[in-house]
Parts: C-alpha cells; structure tokens; sequence
C-alpha cells in the first residue's frame, strides 16, 4: 500500500488563513478531544482561538481547569507568545431562546417561548443541536473576537447530520405540512382551509383524532408564531452553509482504526467532496504501534509455542503471547485503514497512536497536540 | 426449553444502550442469540434507522417486517424488525381507529417528517409503542408471540429521554389519544418485565457515562438491568510481572534469556527492551481497567464480560458473545 500524504497539523494552525476548524467523524472516536488538543497547539503558536464542544462531557472541562463549560467563552490558557485558548460548550436550548428574542417582538417571543411544542424542540436533543451548533459557530464567526474557531460536531446518528441541518430546515419550513398549518393564519381564518384539496377535511379529523384538539391548537400557534422569525433562521443556516464552503474553512476527519468508523470517515470525506467543502485531512485516533514490531506474530507465536511445549520461560511465553496479540491487532488496525487509503489515496493522513491513560490536564491535551503535529 | 435460572427470568423486554463505540448493536444481537437458545423465539428490534442489524448479520437492509434471521445454539429462531416510524404510526391509525388512508394522506403532508423535527417525543412514542406491542403481543393460544424482545436503543446520553415517553410528551398532549398511548408504552417500560442494560468498556469516558445513565434512569423510575462490560482482554501476565513491569523493574535479562531458547537470538536484548516497553504499556493499561472496574462495581448492578473478538466481529463471534452471555447467567 502506497503511504497516504502527511496532514500537516501545525501548517493548518500556523496559516492565518484559518479561521474555522470542523472536526466531525462518527460518535466515540475523540473528536472533542482532537478539537481540544488542537485549540491549544493553536494557541500555544500564537493563535487566538475557541473551542465550541457540543460534547458535554465534564472530564473535557476539568481537563482544561474548569468545573464546567457554558454558552460564553471563558478564557482557558493565556500562552507566551501572546495566543489565547478559550472554550465553550453549547447550551442549545439558550442558543435558540436568544435567537427567538432577538427575532421576534416581546409579545411574540414570549408566545414562542411558552409554547409547550417550541419547549421540546428547544431542549430535545435530536436535529436541534445541529442548527445550534451552526448557529453558534456563525455568531461565534460574525464577532470577529477570535482569529480562530475550532467546533466539534454534535454525537449524533449520523456524522453527516449537521451537515444536512440547514437543508433540513428548509426543507422543514417548505414541507406541505407546515405550510397547510400557517395557511389559515396568513389568509386571516378558516377560509383558507377551503383552498386546500377536498382531502383536508378527512385529513383535518384524522389528525385530531390522533392528536387530540389541543395539541392541534397548541401546533398552530407555535408554527404561525414562529413564521415570522424563521425566514431570518434559514437565512442565516444557509450563511453559515456557504461559510463552511469558504477557503478560511477546514475540516477535519477523527476516526478510529476500527471498521464502523473508518467507513463513516469514508462517507464523510465522499460527502464533504460533493457538497465541496474544503477537507484538510484524516486523523486517526488511538493506533496501536507494538515497540517490537520487527518480531512478526507468526514468529512471536511460534517461538511461544516452543516454549510452552518445552515448559522452559514461562514468563517470555507470556509476554510472546502479549506481544502475538498486539500484532494481530495493529494489522487488523491497518486493514481497517487500507480500506480508507485506496479509496482515498489523496486524503492527508495522521495517526495518533494509543495512549494507556485518558486525557486529564492540559499537559494531557498538549500530549495529544503534539502526536498529532509530529507522527511523520 | 431448558428450565436454567438466569438472572432475568420473567424479563421480557431488554433494552440495550451504551455509549456510541462500545458495541452496542453487537451486543444486543448476541444477547438475542443468547436469549433465543434452547427454542425460544426473540425478537431484535432496531430503531434508528442504520441498519446495523443487517450488517451484523450479513444480510440486506431489513424491511418494516419481522422476519426470522438467525437460528440459535441448541434450537430457537430470532427475529429482527427494524423500526421505521412512519411505518408505525400508519400501522398504529390503522390498528386503533381503521384509518389506513387518511393515515398515507398524511405521511404524504410530512406529518411524521414534522413530528420528528418539531417533537422527537412522538417519534420516540411510536417506536416505543411499536416495541412493547410487541413484547404484549399474544397467540390464539393466549401466550406471548415472543419469549423475549432486545431494543438496540439510542445512546446512553439519550437514553432516559427516550425511554421516559410519558414524560415527553406530557407538555405536548396533556389529554388524547397519544397521552393515552404513551401511559400504555410506559406501564410496560417500567415494569419489572423490562431491563435496561448498559454496555460499556473498560475505560473512563464510557464507564462515567454508564453510571451517570444508570443514575438518572433511576432517578426516572426506570429498571436498570445489568452492565455488560465489552471488549474485555484476558490477563496473560501473572500479576506480579505487572507490578513490576509498572515500576519499570521489569526483568529485561531474563526475557533475553526466554528469547534466545525459543530460538530468537538475533539482537535479542534489542528485542526484549521492545517487549518490556510493550509490557509496562500493558500493565498500565490493567491497572487503569482495574479502576474502572471498581468504579463499575459502585452501581451495584449485575455485571458480566464479554471477551474481545481479535479478529473483529463475525457471525462466528456473535455466537461466541452469546455463549459468554449464557455461562455468565445473563440469559
């Protein structure tokens, strides 16, 4: 196999030019680490940066000297060299009530908030955090106040679903279903219901039935109230869309060495591709590189085979078998990747080998920073 | 059918959750096997829409329909449906008030498309209305269609919420015919014949996340099931090789000896500083998995392990996860 180009970490931090970091891949693999190893190379080289976790892991706060993260960015590290790292972590549902404040009148507003739909969406956990976090990253963006912002995307089914959340939301807004329930709304009461299709009325008795009145009532309310904020939502979905797609943008790839997540990597790097959206290249977390890796296991397993059938050296035996098992699995690790690497054979790549204990301080996090700057 | 107490006798659904990489789906389908041996009908249900199922077994993407896809050890058929929630709620119109087209008007309006944009909590209704349906369903002979029902339910961090379906739609339908569906799915979640099992690995993020889960389903009424501990790999060094392998006393010398009598003699003490580098790796690596053993053990849940498969998950390992589950009395 044909060795992949090396992604150049510190080239990416170091190029001015670099204003956001996207690091996507699928759920487990250390995104939220990767993106916060990252922020703080970043700074440590200079670079004013924040990291937006939607990740709500404590262990990531504590590891970088807070009890816990919120909607503000609060200032982690303070380098020499005058970089500054701070970080954040996503409060969706503050995220949209700000968002519905600033968008609506105050009667409005206080409509939408009270709305027992708008309250589940704003606080459930699926499809709303992926409009969040790109709306926060646009806001975080359209301030100016740092020169570099570093987002981890949200641990959803689907890696690939924050990128759909603008498109989704579109196509939400168009959806028949919506339009059919603002419908009497905008042509001022029930006349309008007669426009629609001879259908509605079956259709009108199916959903109360099914829903009860109330929650139709609740539902119209909500949508219509919230009508008159939602061109300025998609306007600005598709902003931050386009922003993604700008030059000042790279994302990177986190995977493990593991089938599952490869493959989505794979998926992700073919998506980004057609939605053209500049990649920078592949991190693969947690690689396991055995020190001995000139005793093959085929030869590591025999010689402990000889051994144990002698009954000589137990305890080399052991450490035989050890060492056959590493191994096997560092060339499972490399089939899984080979995968990615012929189809892909352009995509820069870095590993970051396994390390034995977790990430606990900053020290821990420039650890990560500098595997991932110098495994050339 | 054999008569073996396991720990989950009188359980019928097993609700399956973990964090995302600890392998979750994979432990679900061999604890289907598991439960399925000794001529047993299971059911596997899936429900978010990845298929994974599938790809376990090997086989095309599973339609909305149960259907049978693995035999078990010793007799028994399990069963995979893979949940698709437009599907459920036209079955659901259909089943309580006859309604089948007005019910395909509208999936075509989006409504399901809505519902799941605008309120997760239905979406999360249907599937699990659709999934203790099925635990109640019952033969004209009067007994369970099925002995046993695994749900390979979202994540750990999910998990409450979407369990917990009274609840989330409470605010949205506080009377009416959801309100009256989701009491019904919540009888049969919180009762004692269901279990909610966390699956995790022996590392820190994972196992914070099970007990911080464990914690909150409690804290909701729900019944926390066991914790299977996944990816597990045997101890090969005695403990006494670790400890001092840790304080990095690990005896080179006589690993360059065993090395050059198993017939290894080219540059064995190059050799032997690699493998004892590889054996402190190792031994710090148990050390931390002992922690979070300890940690694990604070739940007070039953726990079992299930081995590391080297050579990756196969059909062959699937059943290698269920004879574990087994010996380990968890089915």
């Amino acid at each position: 196999m044909k060795k992949p180009p090396v992604l150049d970490v510190d080239a990416i931090l170091d190029d001015q030019g670099t204003r956001i970091i996207v690091c996507c891949g699928a759920g487990g693999v250390g995104k939220t680490t990767t993106a916060a190893a990252l922020g703080l190379r970043a700074a440590e080289r200079g670079r004013c940066a924040v990291v937006l976790t939607v990740d709500p892991a404590r262990r990531l706060a504590q590891s970088m000297g807070l009890t816990e993260l919120d909607n503000t960015p609060r200032l982690i590290s303070s380098p020499e060299g005058g970089g500054q790292l701070f970080a954040m972590m996503l409060d969706m549902k503050r995220t949209f009530d700000e968002i519905i404040e600033a968008h609506a009148d105050p009667e409005r507003a206080r409509q939408i908030l009270s709305n027992p739909f708008y309250q589940s969406l704003s606080s459930s956990f699926a499809g709303t955090q992926e409009y969040m976090a790109m709306e926060k990253l646009g806001q975080l963006r359209r301030s100016d106040e740092w020169d570099l912002i570093i987002v981890d995307t949200p641990p959803s089914r689907s890696a690939l679903d924050f990128l759909d959340a603008p498109e989704r939301l579109g196509r939400f807004l168009d959806g028949r279903f919506i339009r059919l329930l603002t419908a009497p709304a905008k042509a001022g009461g029930r006349s309008a219901f007669r426009l629609l299709n001879a259908g509605f009325g079956l259709m009108a008795g199916a959903m109360t039935k099914l829903l009860g009145a109330q929650v139709i009532k609740d539902l119209q309310t909500f949508v219509s109230a919230l009508d008159a904020v939602f061109g300025g939502f998609r306007q600005r979905a598709e902003m931050t869309y386009r922003l993604l797609q700008a030059p000042g943008t790279a994302f990177v790839v986190v995977a493990a060495p593991e089938r599952d997540a490869m493959r989505e990597a794979s998926y992700f790097v073919e998506r980004l591709a057609e939605e053209r959206m500049p990649l920078a290249g592949l991190v693969v977390n947690r690689v396991h590189e055995p020190t001995a890796a000139a005793l093959s296991a085929a030869r590591s397993a025999a010689a402990a085979e000889d051994l144990e059938s002698r009954g000589e050296h137990e305890l080399t035996a052991a450490v035989l078998r050890l060492h056959t098992g590493r191994m096997q699995l560092a060339a499972r690790e490399h089939r899984e990747q080979d995968h990615f690497l012929s189809a892909h054979p352009t995509v820069p790549v870095v590993q970051v080998r396994a390390m034995s204990e977790d990430v606990h301080d900053l020290a821990g996090l420039r650890r990560i920073g500098e595997l991932l700057a110098t495994s050339t | 059918m054999d008569s073996r107490d396991t720990d989950w006798d009188g359980v019928r659904l097993h609700v399956v959750t973990g964090k995302g990489g600890t392998g979750k789906t994979t432990v679900a389908a061999a604890l289907a096997l598991a439960l399925a041996s000794g001529g047993r009908k299971v059911l596997l249900v899936e429900v978010e829409g990845r298929q994974g199922i599938a790809q376990i077994f090997d086989l095309p993407p599973l339609p909305y329909e149960e259907r049978r896809i693995a035999v078990a050890p010793s007799g028994g058929d399990v069963y995979a449906l893979a949940i698709d929630p437009e599907e459920a709620m036209l079955e659901y119109m259909e089943m309580f008030y006859g309604m089948r087209r007005a019910g395909r008007a509208l999936t075509k309006m989006g409504i399901v498309d809505f519902a799941t944009t605008v309120a997760p909590g239905f979406r999360d209704v249907l599937v699990t209305g659709k999934t203790s349906e099925a635990v109640r369903r019952r033969g004209k002979n009067g007994k369970r269609i099925y002995d046993a029902v695994v749900l390979d339910a979202p994540p750990t961090g999910r998990i409450s919420r979407f369990l917990n379906v009274t609840q989330e739609v409470a605010g949205l339908a506080r009377v009416g015919p959801i309100k009256n569906h989701s009491d019904l799915v919540s009888k049969v979640v919180k009762s004692p014949e269901t279990a909610v099992h966390f699956i995790t690995l022996l590392e820190e993020m994972p196992v914070q996340e099970t007990l911080d889960g464990i914690a909150e389903l409690r804290s909701a009424g729900l019944p926390p099931g066991g914790i299977f501990i996944n990816m597990v790999r045997e101890s090969l060094l005695p403990q006494a090789a670790l400890d001092s392998a840790v304080k990095g006393r690990f005896d080179v010398a006589e690993l360059t000896l065993g090395l050059k009598a198993a017939g290894l003699s080219d540059g064995a003490s190059t050799v032997a500083e690699a493998l004892a580098e590889e054996v402190a790796e190792h031994a710090r690596r148990t050390e931390l998995e002992r922690a979070e053993r300890a940690s694990l053990a604070q739940a007070t849940l039953p726990s079992y392990e299930l081995p590391l498969l080297t050579d990756g998950v196969d059909l062959s390992g699937l059943y290698e996860l269920a004879e574990a589950i087994r010996t380990q009395g968890a089915a």
